[in-house]
């Protein structure tokens, strides 16, 4: 039928968001509610000394007030998956115990009855400290975590090919030391959660959700000690996530525990300082990267160390983000021999984890600046290198030789000269190699970079979903799936719609709420179309039939006969016969007509992608101006195609931002420099260029039956890599761009050199 | 306790008066007392641009104001833009339709914004767009599609077709 899946129509989500009906978790409300604020640690590693709390305490409307001795019988905050017994030790406590690790640590919890005089508390109390040294440098010289603990509690390694061979036989070597920056996800809507104990049905309720529900459910329960049953997680408007929202933090914790212990609501709103210390920060990495290259600049063998700058504590995600910078970092290319070893590393700074293309980003920066280095070094055209290294369309499926998240890497699908091709041509690269030249003749500094990467998405292992026609007539679709506004409501009503002979509006999406189905994979790492797309897909197939057969019951007509149309079951052929409204079979069979879908894989599914930059410095301001952009994406089959380009817009602008300005930064006592939007400076309308964007579906994936691949991360991949390309190409010195964000002052020191 | 004062104001049309605090903001007042929760706080620090709205039809940043601070003023927020229940204006029709936004917290700020501007200029050009909005940030967007839903907005508010 085909009618609604593909197309681009406008969202389910809309409409509350836009007449101010949303429900965010500041939003709500519930009788009775306490304000929690926390006081956090002001100094980056030290010892707790004294804490004077008696004039907090003794304030009007202050009800409770917690330091780490308090709720000394609760453990860390957990991994979400198994993870190695050597990071056990460097998990966070809700509140810090002894020792203080970053500025920005919750110490103190306080609760009062409003949100200023919580406030007024916080600045009552008074915390002394016994300072140690800080480590700020996650490539330096190991420090101490803890006695006996050194800030380096794993290192992981992998490869394959024979990379000493690969050397040995190298016509010329490259190495490059390449950085990128702090930076993270920044979601407009800061962090809140809203803890609720429901006495009655012994049921304690974490309010203010996001991304992955169950999960965090199962790890809420292994917390409090609770049964599922007897814990629920549900998950309102959420104002972005970016992987970094709806992760388990300190704070959701101690709402949960406060309404347990106080007996009454307890709901916290971070504010934005708190933010940009607290939240999860991202990206750090330092590598050191040697290539083995032949005459013609065909990469031989590769190898990398890298150090990946934690912060202070290992959060829900273990040591994922090396992981997977590791299993990524060959892209598209062949890459006979590989070689990489991550550090981890602790250092007092705000931890981090994931934020959209983790990995990918940083590898992908340091893959294609070698990729300018070896064309440099060989007086060859980038376009030409690259093309000589891409893994041929007729390899496919390609097996790496490398897991990433524990699945082997076998890259599914694709034609990554193809879309290379395509990209150069509606970029128009050669005429504007030719206009640019011009244009330097006059002294600008004006160049053209590229990107190419390999993104993943779907992993398994499954994921289900529930349907059913209502009383109504209408269809319900619940999922454990979760919404960060990245439309997944209309997604899954436009598959379900297009099987089920429905209009995509009379169908409503339940994500997000833990009691209204077992198990979910909620939203993150482009999983939810794949995942909970085609299980929507299996369930409406199975829908259908049930329907199909009751109604062939009811009107005595063969199902071959019949079709389902706006919410209308009749006869294929003439509009005279029998017919039957969803409406009135929900009547007739209160019960019948729902199923369960259900969709497995093993593997990831990986989308591939091009990104083409045009850029022009200015040699006075030192800032770097984006003429130019194409992001060319191919994502097997896209669902709605505007929303796939929202995705890589949205994308395109964080990317940009950890390109050109975003920055954690810290003084040499790992006091955060950045803690305000004035000195965090994420892109605004002035920054962000036009956005050319070409979605192609040549490569459906063969792994799932609507042929998806996840679109949520590609927009943002390629874009450190693309424009540092761009800039050195300006400079017109292939190896010139070694650290992201590309900043003035950076930029001044590539066009004068150092001062 | 910190002191407290007896205002009185006009919100989306209706007349409102409350004892409030001198320190209380003019968001916290719109999202607590009255529970327009509409009206979004990203940043309390006059950056963001998500808790505009409008002021005797100029915008503001409600974050930077106190609700005294509105006594005897008249003020729009986000919930009193659509004409009625069933109708939306035409800039949230033409955000819908442009899928200029994603999440939704910016999306207040963004409205009422953009109802200013197209108040005081129905034909703007692009870079007019774009410099009435410079000031609110969306980390969802990349605000390409703001500014299409903003033309499509003025070209049917000229035309006088509602949406
Ligand atoms: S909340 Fe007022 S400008 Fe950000
Ligand atoms: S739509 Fe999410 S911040 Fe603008």
């Amino acid at each position: 039928m085909n009618a609604v899946l593909g197309r681009r129509v406008t969202r389910l989500e809309d409409r509350p968001l836009l007449t101010g009906c949303g429900r965010f978790a500041g939003d709500m409300v519930f009788e009775g509610q306490l304000y929690m604020r926390i006081a956090r640690a002001t100094c980056a590693h030290g010892r707790i000394a004294a804490m004077h709390l008696d004039a907090a305490k003794a304030l009007p409307g202050v009800v409770a007030i917690w330091a780490g001795d308090d709720i000394a019988d609760l453990p860390p905050i957990d991994f979400r998956d198994p993870a190695a017994t050597a990071l056990a030790p460097y998990r966070q406590t809700i509140l810090a115990r002894e020792r203080v690790r970053y500025i920005g640590e919750p110490v103190v919890a306080i609760f009062a009855t409003d949100a200023y005089i919580a406030e007024d508390a916080a600045e009552l109390i008074e915390i002394e400290y016994d300072e140690y040294p800080v480590t700020l440098d996650a490539s330096g010289p190991l420090g101490e975590f803890a006695p006996g603990l050194q800030t380096e509690p794993i290192m992981l390694e992998q490869g394959y090919g024979d990379i000493a061979a690969a050397f040995a036989r190298a016509h010329a070597v490259i190495e490059l030391t390449l950085k990128i920056g702090r930076h993270s996800g920044v979601p407009l809507e800061t962090r809140g959660a809203i803890g609720r104990y429901d006495a009655a049905n012994d049921i304690l309720e974490l309010h203010g959700a996001a991304k992955v529900p169950h999960r965090n459910q199962e790890a809420m329960a292994r917390f409090f000690g609770r049964d599922h049953a007897h814990l629920h997680l549900h998950e309102g408007h959420v104002g972005g996530g970016f992987g970094i929202r709806g992760e388990l933090y300190p704070e959701d914790f101690l709402v949960c525990l406060a309404a347990l212990r106080l007996g009454r609501p307890v709901k916290w709103i971070e504010d934005r300082r708190e933010h940009l210390m607290a939240a999860n920060h991202s990206r750090e990495q330092e590598h050191h990267i040697r290539a083995a290259i032949d005459k013609d600049g065909v990469v031989l063998g590769l190898e990398d160390e890298f150090f990946h700058d934690q912060g202070a504590y290992i959060r829900t995600h273990g040591a994922r983000v090396v992981d997977l910078t590791i299993g990524m970092l060959p892209g598209p290319y062949r890459i006979p021999a590989y070689r990489a070893k991550g550090h981890m590393r602790l250092t007092n700074k705000t931890p981090a984890a994931t934020y959209r293309s983790p990995g990918r980003y940083e590898g992908s920066f340091v893959r294609e600046r070698l990729m300018d280095a070896v064309a440099g070094r060989l007086g060859l055209d980038p376009i030409i290198v690259r093309q000589r290294n891409l893994v041929p369309k007729d390899a496919m499926p390609y097996a790496r030789g490398l897991g990433a998240l524990g699945t082997d890497v076998v890259l599914d699908s694709g034609d990554y000269a193809g879309l290379l091709d395509k990209a150069l041509k509606r970029f128009d690269w050669r005429g504007r190699q030719a206009a640019i030249q011009a244009r330097r003749a006059k002294g600008e500094y004006v160049g053209l970079g590229i990107c190419m990467f390999v993104e993943k998405s779907g992993l398994g292992p499954k994921d289900g979903a529930r349907i059913g026609v209502l009383p109504d007539g209408g269809i319900e679709i619940v999922t454990g799936s979760a919404s960060l506004g990245q439309g997944v409501e209309t997604a899954l009503a436009q598959i379900a719609a297009d099987t089920l002979g429905v209009d995509y509006r009379s169908i409503r999406v339940i994500h997000g709420q833990t009691d209204r189905i077992p198990y979910g994979i909620g939203a993150h790492a482009s999983r939810a179309t794949v995942l909970t797309g085609n299980a929507t897909h299996q369930a409406a197939i199975l829908l259908r039939e049930t329907i199909m057969k009751a109604a062939a019951d009811l009107l005595q007509l063969p199902v071959a006969s019949l079709l389902i149309r706006d919410s209308i079951v009749s006869a294929r052929e003439g509009g005279h016969g029998p017919s039957i409204s969803l409406r009135d079979l929900a009547v007739q069979m209160p019960d019948a007509l729902h199923s369960e879908g259900w969709f497995h894989t093993d593997h990831m599914t990986y989308p591939y992608g091009v990104h083409l930059a045009q850029v022009c410095l200015d040699a006075e301001t030192c800032l770097t101006k984006v003429e130019s952009y194409l992001v060319a994406y191919d994502v097997g089959r896209a669902v709605n195609p505007a929303m796939v380009e929202g995705q890589i817009a949205g994308g395109f602008a964080q990317g940009l931002g950890g390109a050109l300005y975003e920055e954690f930064r810290y003084d040499e006592r790992g006091e955060p420099l950045s803690v305000t939007f004035a000195d965090y400076l994420i892109p605004t309308l002035h920054e962000v260029p036009a956005l050319d964007i070409l979605v192609t579906e040549d490569a459906p994936s063969p792994l799932n039956p609507l042929g998806i691949k996840g679109a949520g991360e590609g927009g943002c991949t390629g874009v450190g890599a693309a424009i540092a390309s761009a800039v050195a190409d300006a400079l017109q010195k292939p190896e010139a761009v070694k650290t992201l964000p590309i900043t003035p002052q950076r930029l001044r020191n590539m066009l004068r050199g150092p001062a | 306790m910190s002191e407290t004062r007896s205002i009185s104001l006009t919100v989306n049309g209706r007349a409102v008066a409350a004892d409030v605090e001198v320190r209380l903001t003019l968001a916290d007042f719109l999202r607590q007392n009255l529970r327009l929760t509409g009206t979004h706080l990203g940043c309390e620090h006059g950056v963001c641009g998500a808790c505009t709205i409008l002021l005797d039809g100029r915008s503001a940043r409600s974050c930077l104001m106190l609700a005294v601070q509105a006594n005897g003023h008249a003020i729009t927020t986000v919930e009193g833009l659509a004409p009625n229940a069933e109708q939306m204006h035409p800039l949230q029709i033409a955000f819908q339709e442009q899928h200029a936004l994603q999440c939704g917290f910016c999306t207040p700020g963004m409205l009422t914004t953009l109802t200013e501007l197209l108040r005081d200029n129905p034909d703007p050009s692009a870079a007019q767009v774009r410099e009435a909005i410079s000031g609110n940030l969306c980390r969802c967007t990349g605000y390409n599609s703001i500014v299409d839903a903003t033309l499509q907005a003025a070209k049917k508010l000229r035309e006088g077709v509602p949406g």
